[in-house]
C-alpha cells in the first residue's frame, strides 16, 4: 500500500494533508444551546413583566433607611463573626495539630461539640444564659476574681449574636485550617526548620501563605454560608436584614414579594462582592503555585481593547 | 581545633527497625565526606539527626566541637530549648533531595529568608549578599523567578544557594541530584565541585560514584545502619575490603 492514492479532485495526497483539517459539526449542542435561549429568554420577560413582583414597591423599599440599617447589622454581625471564627479555627486546628493529647482532645471536643448543636439552638441557649450562670469574673482560676460583670453588661444583643455565630464558625473554620494545613508538604517544615527559622516564622511565613491557597475556597464557602446564616438572628430579637424585611412584612402585608426581593438582591450582592474579593485573594496566593498567574478579567478586557484600537488605527 | 563533624555512637530505631546502629564519623575542617550505601542504609538518617530533623536515641553529634541540640547538664544530656537549637541549625546547611525551595517566595527571597529570620542582615544587605550567592552559582537572572519556573537542575543550585546564605559551617547534601533528569545532574555536581574546592565542609550522600572518586576526600559505606568501611576514595572504591562493599560496588558502578 502506498499513501500516494490520488484524490478524486485530482490533488496529490501531500497537498491535501497540508491543509486545516475540518472540524466535526456537532449540530446537537447548536440545538441545546437555542433551547437554553429560549428558555432564558422566556425566564428574563416573565421575571420582569410579572405585576406580583410589584418592582414599583420593590424600588419603594430598596434603599429606605430601617432595611439599610438592618443590612448594616447583617455586615456587622457577619464582619466580627468571620474574623473571631477564622482566629478561633487557627487556634484549634494547631490545637488538633498539637503534639499534646490534652490540646489534641479538647480541640476535637470542641469542634465536635459545635458541630454538633444546631445554630439556632445555640443562639437561643446563649439569649437564655442568665438561667445557667448569673455572673462571669475574671480572676486566678479558682482564686479571687478581679472584676465581675453580670450577665447584662456583658451581653448586648448583638454580643449574642457574635458570640454565638463565632462560636459555631470557629468549629467549622478549624476543620477548613486544618485541611489546609495539612496540604503544605512535609519538606516545607523541614527546609524551614533547617535553615533555623523561629517557629511562629515558619508557620506564619512559609505554612500558612502555601495553606491558604487550599483553604481560602473552602472558606469563602463558609463565609457566604455564615453571611446569609446571620438571618438566623431574628429568632433572638435582632433585626438585621432579614428581620426587618420580616417585621416590615406584618405591617405591609401586600409588600410581602418586593420585601423579600430587596432581601434576596442584598444577599445577592454581597456574595458576588464575597465572590469577587475571593477571585483576587485567591490569585494573590497562588503566586509562585502556577508557572504563570492568568490576567484578570479585567487585564484580559483591557488587552482585547488594545488588539481593537489597534486593529482600527491600521485600517 | 576540634573536627568540623563528629558523630559517635549515633543509634536510632523506628519500632523495632534499627536504622541507625553505632555510626562513628568525624570529618575535618575543609574535608568532603561522601556517604554511600544502598537504600534503606541509614544514609538520609544519619544526615538529617545531624541537623536535628531525627532525634537520635543514644550517642551525639558536635558541629565544630560544639554538642548540637544537647547540652551538658550535671551528668546528664539536656534538650536545648527552641531557640538555642534553631541558632545551632544555622550552622548547618542542608541541601534536601527534594530541593524543598518555597514555592511562593522569589528565588533571591528563598536564598534571605534565613539570614533575615537570624536578623543576621539588614534586607539590604541580606539582598546584596544574596544576589552575590546567586550569581555564584549561575543563577543571578532568575533571582525575581519563583521556583516553580525553573528547571529541577536551576532548583537545586538555587537551594545550594539558600543553605550558603547562612554562611554554615558545615553544609550536608541528602542525594542533592537524585530527583533530577539525567542531563541537569552535571550543573548541580559543578556547584558542589566548586564548594568542595572552596574549602567549605561538605558531607554528601550520593549515588554518582564517579563523583565521589572524584572530590571526595573520604568515603564512607554504609549498610544496615554500621559503617562497614571507610577511607580514602581509592581505598573503599578501587579496593573495597568488605564483600559488602564489593556487592554494593558492582551493582551501582
Amino acid at each position: 500500500m502506498t499513501t500516494s492514492t490520488a484524490a478524486p479532485t485530482g490533488k496529490s495526497f501531500d497537498e491535501i494533508a497540508d491543509g486545516r483539517v475540518q472540524p466535526l459539526r456537532r449540530p446537537g449542542r447548536w440545538i441545546a444551546t437555542v433551547i437554553v435561549l429560549i428558555l432564558l429568554a422566556q425566564f428574563a420577560h416573565g421575571f420582569l413583566t410579572n405585576q406580583a413582583f410589584e418592582w414599583a414597591r420593590f424600588r419603594y423599599w430598596f434603599a429606605r433607611p430601617v432595611i439599610l440599617q438592618g443590612l448594616l447589622l447583617t455586615l456587622k454581625v457577619t464582619a466580627l463573626s468571620a474574623v473571631f471564627g477564622f482566629l478561633g479555627g487557627v487556634v484549634l486546628a494547631l490545637g488538633r495539630l498539637s503534639r499534646s493529647p490534652l490540646l489534641r482532645a479538647v480541640s476535637w471536643t470542641y469542634i465536635w461539640l459545635f458541630r454538633s448543636i444546631p445554630l439556632i439552638v445555640l443562639l437561643l441557649l446563649i439569649y437564655n444564659f442568665s438561667a445557667l450562670y448569673h455572673s462571669l469574673s475574671l480572676g486566678v482560676p479558682f482564686g479571687p476574681p478581679f472584676a465581675t460583670f453580670t450577665e447584662t453588661d456583658l451581653f448586648s444583643a448583638t454580643t449574642i449574636a457574635v458570640v454565638g455565630l463565632s462560636l459555631n464558625e470557629a468549629a467549622y473554620a478549624a476543620e477548613v485550617v486544618r485541611a489546609g494545613i495539612l496540604s503544605v508538604d512535609q519538606g516545607q517544615w523541614e527546609a524551614a526548620h533547617a535553615l533555623g527559622l523561629p517557629k511562629l516564622r515558619q508557620f506564619r511565613r512559609i505554612v500558612l501563605p502555601q495553606a491558604l491557597r487550599a483553604i481560602i475556597p473552602s472558606y469563602v464557602n463558609q463565609l457566604i454560608g455564615l453571611l446569609k446564616g446571620t438571618s438566623i438572628i431574628f429568632y433572638v430579637s435582632l433585626l438585621d436584614l432579614f428581620g426587618e424585611v420580616e417585621s416590615l412584612q406584618s405591617t405591609y402585608p401586600s409588600d410581602i414579594i418586593p420585601l423579600l426581593m430587596v432581601a434576596t438582591v442584598y444577599y445577592v450582592l454581597l456574595t458576588s462582592i464575597l465572590s469577587i474579593v475571593q477571585y483576587y485573594v485567591e490569585r494573590y496566593y497562588s503566586r509562585g503555585a502556577l508557572r504563570t498567574v492568568a490576567p484578570t478579567p479585567f487585564q484580559r478586557l483591557r488587552t482585547a481593547l488594545q488588539e481593537f484600537r489597534e486593529k482600527a488605527t491600521q485600517r | 581545633m576540634s573536627s568540623a563533624l563528629e558523630v559517635r555512637n549515633a543509634t536510632k530505631s523506628y519500632g523495632s527497625h534499627q536504622v541507625l546502629d553505632g555510626v562513628d564519623l568525624t570529618v575535618e575542617p575543609g574535608q568532603t565526606a561522601v556517604v554511600i550505601g544502598p537504600s534503606g542504609s541509614g544514609k538520609s538518617t544519619l544526615l538529617r539527626a545531624v541537623n536535628q530533623l531525627e532525634r537520635l536515641d543514644t550517642g551525639y553529634v558536635r558541629v565544630g566541637g560544639e554538642l548540637i541540640g544537647v547540652r551538658i547538664h550535671g551528668h546528664r544530656l539536656k534538650q536545648l530549648s527552641d531557640r538555642e537549637a534553631l541558632k545551632q541549625r544555622a550552622k548547618i546547611g542542608f541541601v534536601f533531595q527534594s530541593f524543598n525551595l518555597f514555592p511562593h517566595l522569589t528565588i533571591l527571597d528563598n536564598v534571605i529568608e534565613g539570614p533575615l529570620a537570624h536578623r543576621q542582615a539588614t534586607k539590604e544587605e541580606a539582598r546584596e549578599r544574596g544576589e552575590r550567592l546567586l550569581e555564584r552559582v549561575g543563577l543571578l537572572d532568575k533571582a525575581q523567578s519563583y521556583p516553580r519556573q525553573l528547571s529541577g537542575g536551576q532548583q537545586q543550585r538555587a537551594a545550594i544557594a539558600r543553605a550558603l546564605a547562612l554562611e554554615p559551617e558545615l553544609i550536608v547534601f541528602d542525594e542533592p541530584t537524585s530527583a533530577l533528569d539525567p542531563e541537569l545532574v552535571g550543573e548541580v555536581l559543578g556547584v558542589v565541585r566548586d564548594l568542595a574546592r572552596s574549602g567549605t565542609t561538605l558531607v554528601i550522600v550520593t549515588h554518582e560514584i564517579g563523583f565521589a572518586r572524584e572530590i571526595a576526600d573520604k568515603v564512607v559505606f554504609l549498610d544496615a545502619g554500621r559503617i562497614i568501611e571507610q577511607g580514602t576514595a581509592a581505598e573503599v572504591l578501587d579496593n573495597p575490603q568488605h564483600r559488602r562493599t564489593k556487592e554494593f560496588l558492582s551493582k551501582v558502578l
